[in-house]
């Protein structure tokens, strides 16, 4: 008997799925997903979990969140940042304190897999909306991501 | 219509009566070749915008208004495309199977009844034709992918072959189902079989069924999804035309879509009424007929592509056993069922 049974589960499927186009296609002249990406571009807001690439936010005093324990370089499985650090006086303490050079970030080779931005202790890296990335000249796609004379905000690290 | 009448009649007032015939078949041959390459840019055009919406997106809609100009853009990239080919393909089959393709589906729209003057070929064996032409298109399909010397080509060939087949006796049968209540095989005659009620009404239960067994076994015939194995593109590249480019692939792609153009055409002539209206409500105006031809034939091809954009591909076999385990059995008892309709009176008619 489940022959029957089949054929009647088979057509019931069909106009279900077919109900359900069917609305898209009423509705879709209103609410159609695409974007008309260069005609909006003064408009276009992407999405907040959008991955566009890897930024470092700085705040006000050209401060910025990284310690350069290198969790990053490390966690990235292509090798897409690279850390170059150095060691700096405390003032107060007098002690030698690792901290960044460059933070050079190769947006070429990234996968945009977010592997750096989870593993970062002190939130310093994120994501960026940008997404118009093309360029003429592969070797702009290198960026140091910490901006010259910043340094690490103070309490970050205790 | 008149027009086709004066120029028939003055053709052959001004030439002999050899010359006007031949003339007269240039004519007519020109004017199918027109209508097929417009209908073919239109249905691709229609083909785009639907799929668009069945996924709320928005479709073409740059090149001209709304972009209707879109296909012509498509059709002038395609044209100015090289022919390239592989060099161990067998070059007469390989360059002989687009036309293949094409012929059959242009020679299946000579029989299309489009009004009751609007129709290039009117046979006694109209039905018969269409069913006998329809396969010869999966013959080009076969030479194209045998005669690429491409694997993938040769598999998209080989599961067209078995699909189309299969599922050729299921549109001959559901036809079949129809036939008896027409007796006859002639679309003219079909058609006018109809003037008391379409076919659809006429026959109620069993021809509604036949109705549907006939659209899924024309869509399977078509190729188009879900039952779009041949070009199965994860599996086998674009399937049997791999190896064709440019113009050579356009063939085959504009077949397509003429391919399902015809079988809605044959779904509107033999199920509803053709170029008749309904309730004869424009039987006065004869050459509106065209009007309603073309409208229940773009909704046919509407809910065909409604089919596409709606269902997943199916598998090989998956494919054959809704063939051979469920069509075939339905449309065998659905034959019986509707002879006793027939034998019976039960048919209803107005
Ligand atoms: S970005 Fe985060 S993980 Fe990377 S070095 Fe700086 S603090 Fe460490
Ligand atoms: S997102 Fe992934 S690939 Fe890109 S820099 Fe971070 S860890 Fe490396």
């Amino acid at each position: 008997m489940s022959y029957f049974s089949d054929i009647y589960k088979g057509i019931k499927t069909l106009l279900t799925g077919m109900s359900v186009t069917g609305k898209y296609f009423l509705t879709s002249r209103k609410g159609a997903i695409t974007q008309q990406y260069p005609d909006n571009r003064a408009t276009l807001k992407m999405f907040d979990r959008f991955r566009g690439e890897v930024i470092m936010p700085h705040d006000e005093n050209n401060e910025h969140a990284c310690t350069g324990c290198q969790k990053c370089e490390i966690a990235c499985p292509n090798g897409t940042i690279e850390i170059i650090w150095d060691r700096g006086i405390n003032e107060e303490t007098g002690k030698k304190k690792k901290k960044i050079d460059k933070f050079v970030y190769h947006l070429s080779l990234c996968t945009m897999c977010g592997l750096c931005i989870d593993v970062c202790p002190t939130d310093a890296i994120e994501w960026g909306q940008n997404f118009e990335n093309s360029v003429y000249d592969r070797t702009k796609l290198t960026r140091v991501l910490n901006k010259p004379e910043s340094k690490l905000r103070p309490g970050i690290e205790d | 219509m008149n027009i086709i009448k004066n120029i028939h009649d003055w053709l052959f007032s001004i030439m002999p009566e050899g010359v006007a015939n031949i003339v007269e078949m240039v004519l007519i041959g020109v004017a199918y070749l027109t209508f097929f390459a417009i209908a073919g840019l239109f249905l691709v055009l229609m083909e785009r915008r639907v799929a668009a919406w069945f996924q709320l997106r928005i479709g073409p809609n740059r090149v001209g208004y709304q972009g209707l100009l879109q296909t012509m853009a498509d059709a002038l990239k395609l044209v100015s495309k090289e022919l390239t080919g592989t060099v161990k393909a067998d070059k007469f089959l390989y360059n002989l199977a687009p036309y293949f393709v094409i012929i059959s589906a242009l020679m299946a729209l000579a029989v299309m009844p489009f009004t009751q003057e609007i129709q290039a070929f009117d046979i006694n064996i109209g039905i018969f034709f269409l069913i006998a032409i329809s396969s010869i298109g999966v013959i080009g399909i076969l030479l194209g992918g045998w005669a690429s010397n491409n694997k993938f080509a040769l598999i998209g060939a080989m599961r067209s072959g078995v699909q189309t087949i299969s599922y050729e006796l299921s549109i001959g049968l559901s036809l079949l189902t129809m036939i008896l209540m027409t007796g006859s095989l002639q679309l003219s005659e079909i058609v006018t079989v109809q003037k008391s009620g379409w076919l659809i009404i006429q026959g109620h239960i069993p021809a509604v069924i036949a109705f549907m067994i006939y659209m899924i076994a024309g869509t399977a015939e078509t190729n188009r999804a879900p039952f779009d194995m041949v070009e199965a593109e994860s599996e086998l590249g674009a399937g049997f035309h791999t190896e064709y480019s440019g113009m050579k692939f356009a063939y085959f792609f504009l077949a397509e879509f003429i391919n399902m153009f015809i079988i809605a055409a044959i779904a509107t002539t033999i199920f509803f009424g053709a170029w008749l209206s309904p309730f004869g409500i424009t039987e006065s105006i004869p050459w509106l007929g065209v009007f309603w031809f073309m409208g229940k034939t773009l909704i046919l091809v509407f809910l065909m592509m409604w089919f596409r954009w709606t269902f997943p591909r199916l598998r090989v076999d998956q494919l054959l056993t809704l063939e051979w385990k469920y069509l075939l059995p339905i449309n065998l008892v659905n034959i019986v069922i509707m002879a006793l309709i027939v034998w019976l009176n039960l048919t209803i008619k107005f």
